[in-house]
């Protein structure tokens, strides 16, 4: 039987797949750009979200992951000539040279190979707790870039990869999008995700609850990591063109942003919260050009834009602390209570 | 037997918090625990369910040496707990506080958890329902979809209780239960512990300073100070020890 919200819920997503069959036409290339990036941002700001909202673990190994993500899915789907163009100082291992995957497969060997990385690295740095585990994961996250960095005949070293092909279209990212954040919440609203937050709330209650805090802790980092793999694999067949530096720790930092700006542990907030900085990211760039106010001339200030982004920030922490959402979603039942949908009838349409 | 600590010492560095538990509790036994503060009595608890590694001695439980064994592990084993300072999920309402209890029943799999199987389905039904016959059983039903940590003292005291049978444990510990309660409170309490007793078919060990709650509820009690066991036996016994009136009240 289908409930009111649930056609709200299908509604609103064939209303939103309208919009964007339109916007794919009509705007430019530009604008659907940055649309299709705050997807990519919607599924890494979910991966960040997954493992420092609702699990209480403090990550910061986001870069990391996307970076092997990246780099396989890549390798994986390049034709041999574009390989011999990019390879030119060290040729690329020989089996890889021949190989040429289906976008498909290579995007979920992307996630599969940083899923892997994340359980080598969960498994030690998951003993750790807090602020410590941060700087651990921040600390291999960094290791993870270095390697790429130096594995000559892998990934190019630092000369990076061009001509990826392009397969990041807007049905692509939105579709991964869309099945993440399907699948994030399905996860947190379950009977498993009611054991991650009981991490989050009380280790020691949980442990005595019988929850296997440890096993919880490895099993949502390695989730965590396979969602950063798959969101770096497509950001790289997005622009296209990829090297280790892109993959520093400010790249984890604008996640972190992301996620803490929308709401620690709430999945519409990482949402609300990708669409918006990335959009305003792009809708600010007329700050750093030569403003011309009645009142105030400047000849172009690079960085205005982020001084002013900052300001933003600083605002919305300061009235919202726990970020736009906090820990809550935005529901149907929400709009309803806040005067915003007809409120539903007692035993009415459910 | 169902409980036996075999010279169960716990040091911390030149510290020794516990030195040499012998307790043996038997199936459907109240037994109490007591002491001065500092005495040792939550550390017993956290060698028990496996908070702390004892340093030297054994821990069994229904013939099965549990000595150092994880916490969730004990709590598979059948024992479980409450927590002398309340810790609850915050975040959680008092329903999906007892669900988690179920744990070790429900045993949840992150892949059915999604693809949202029957099997899956069933099993998380049992947990809601025997959830709620939990929060009927304890008056907190009416309380379900509230955040747990809003509640009143007392009823988080109980909600933590429900918590802990919701693991269908055979021996639960209770640390403090009564800690914060009036004497009309104290006694509800006792009656309490007897009736969940009766009706889950429980051993219980618990802690407790309130004298007028434990004498009322235990058949036999330890005593420790300063993390020796300086006196065991049925309440009658404990009240006209020596040693016993002595760590309490001081001798000159």
């Amino acid at each position: 039987m289908m409930t009111r919200d649930k056609i709200m819920t299908l509604g609103a997503l064939a209303v939103f797949a309208l919009l964007l069959w339109w916007a794919d036409g009509a705007l430019g290339n530009y604008a659907m750009r940055i649309l299709n990036l705050s997807a990519i941002y919607i599924v890494l700001a979910l991966s960040l979200n997954l493992i420092n909202g609702f699990t209480g673990l403090f990550s910061l190994g986001c870069a990391g992951f996307m970076a092997v993500g990246a780099y396989v899915s890549a390798i994986l789907t390049m034709s041999p000539d574009v390989k011999d163009m990019n390879f030119f100082l060290e040729p690329l291992a020989p089996w890889l040279q021949n190989l040429t995957l289906p976008f498909g497969v290579a995007l979920i060997i992307a996630g599969i190979c940083a899923a892997i990385t994340g359980l080598i690295i969960g498994l030690p740095v998951l003993r750790l707790r807090d602020d410590y585990l941060g700087i651990a994961t921040l600390g291999f996250a960094e290791i993870i870039r270095v390697v790429i960095t130096n594995l000559q005949g892998l990934t190019n070293g630092a000369q990076g990869l061009k001509s990826i092909p392009k397969y990041s279209t807007t049905w692509v990212v939105w579709g991964v999008a869309a099945l993440t954040i399907y699948f994030v919440s399905r996860l947190v609203r379950s009977s498993y995700g009611r054991q991650l937050k009981a991490v989050r709330d009380d280790e020691i209650a949980a442990e005595a609850m019988g929850v296997n805090v440890f096993r919880v802790k490895v099993v949502s980092f390695t989730i965590s990591s396979f969602i950063a793999g798959v969101g770096g694999a497509l950001l790289g067949h997005m622009i296209t063109t990829i090297d280790p530096k892109m993959f520093s720790f400010m790249l984890t930092f604008n996640i972190l942003l992301i996620v803490v700006l929308g709401g620690n542990g709430s999945i519409t907030g990482s949402v609300i919260g990708a669409i918006g900085v990335t959009v305003l990211m792009e809708a600010m760039r007329f700050l750093d050009e030569p403003l011309n106010f009645f009142f105030l001339k400047t000849d172009g200030m690079p960085g205005l834009r982020m001084v002013v982004f900052s300001a933003l920030l600083m605002i919305v922490v300061i009235f919202r602390q726990r970020g736009l959402m906090g820990d809550r979603e935005l529901s149907w039942e929400r709009l309803a209570k806040a005067g915003l949908l007809p409120r539903r009838k007692k035993g009415g349409l459910a | 037997m169902k409980l036996v600590t075999k010279g169960a010492t716990m040091r911390f560095g030149g510290l020794t918090a516990v030195s040499d538990l012998n307790v043996e509790i038997d199936k459907g036994e109240i037994v109490g625990l007591i002491g001065p503060n500092g005495a040792g009595k939550t550390t017993a608890f956290n060698m028990i369910t496996g908070v702390y590694e004892p340093t030297e001695g054994r821990i069994v439980y229904q013939d099965q040496d549990i000595t150092g064994k994880p916490a969730h592990r004990i709590t598979e084993a059948g024992i479980a707990r409450t927590f002398q300072n309340i810790r609850l999920f915050s975040t959680m309402t008092v329903l999906e506080n007892v669900m988690v209890g179920s744990t070790v029943q429900e045993r949840p799999n992150w892949i059915t958890s999604v693809l949202g199987t029957p099997g899956y389905h069933k099993r998380a039904k049992e947990t809601r329902e025997f959830a709620m016959d939990l929060l009927a059983e304890t008056e907190l039903a009416s309380l379900a979809d509230e955040q747990a940590t809003s509640l009143p003292y007392g009823k988080q005291r109980r909600l933590e209780i429900a918590r802990a049978l919701a693991s269908r444990p055979s021996l639960l510990l209770l640390d403090e239960p009564a800690a914060g309660m009036n004497p009309q409170e104290s006694i509800e309490l006792m009656e309490f512990i007897h009736r969940i007793r009766e009706r889950f078919d429980l051993s219980i060990l618990l802690i407790e300073h309130h004298m007028q709650v434990v004498m009322g509820v235990c058949s036999r009690m330890y005593v420790l100070d300063y993390g020796v066991t300086i006196a065991r036996g049925t309440p009658d016994v404990i009240r006209r020890d020596p040693k016993v009136i002595e760590a309490y009240l001081g001798v000159d």
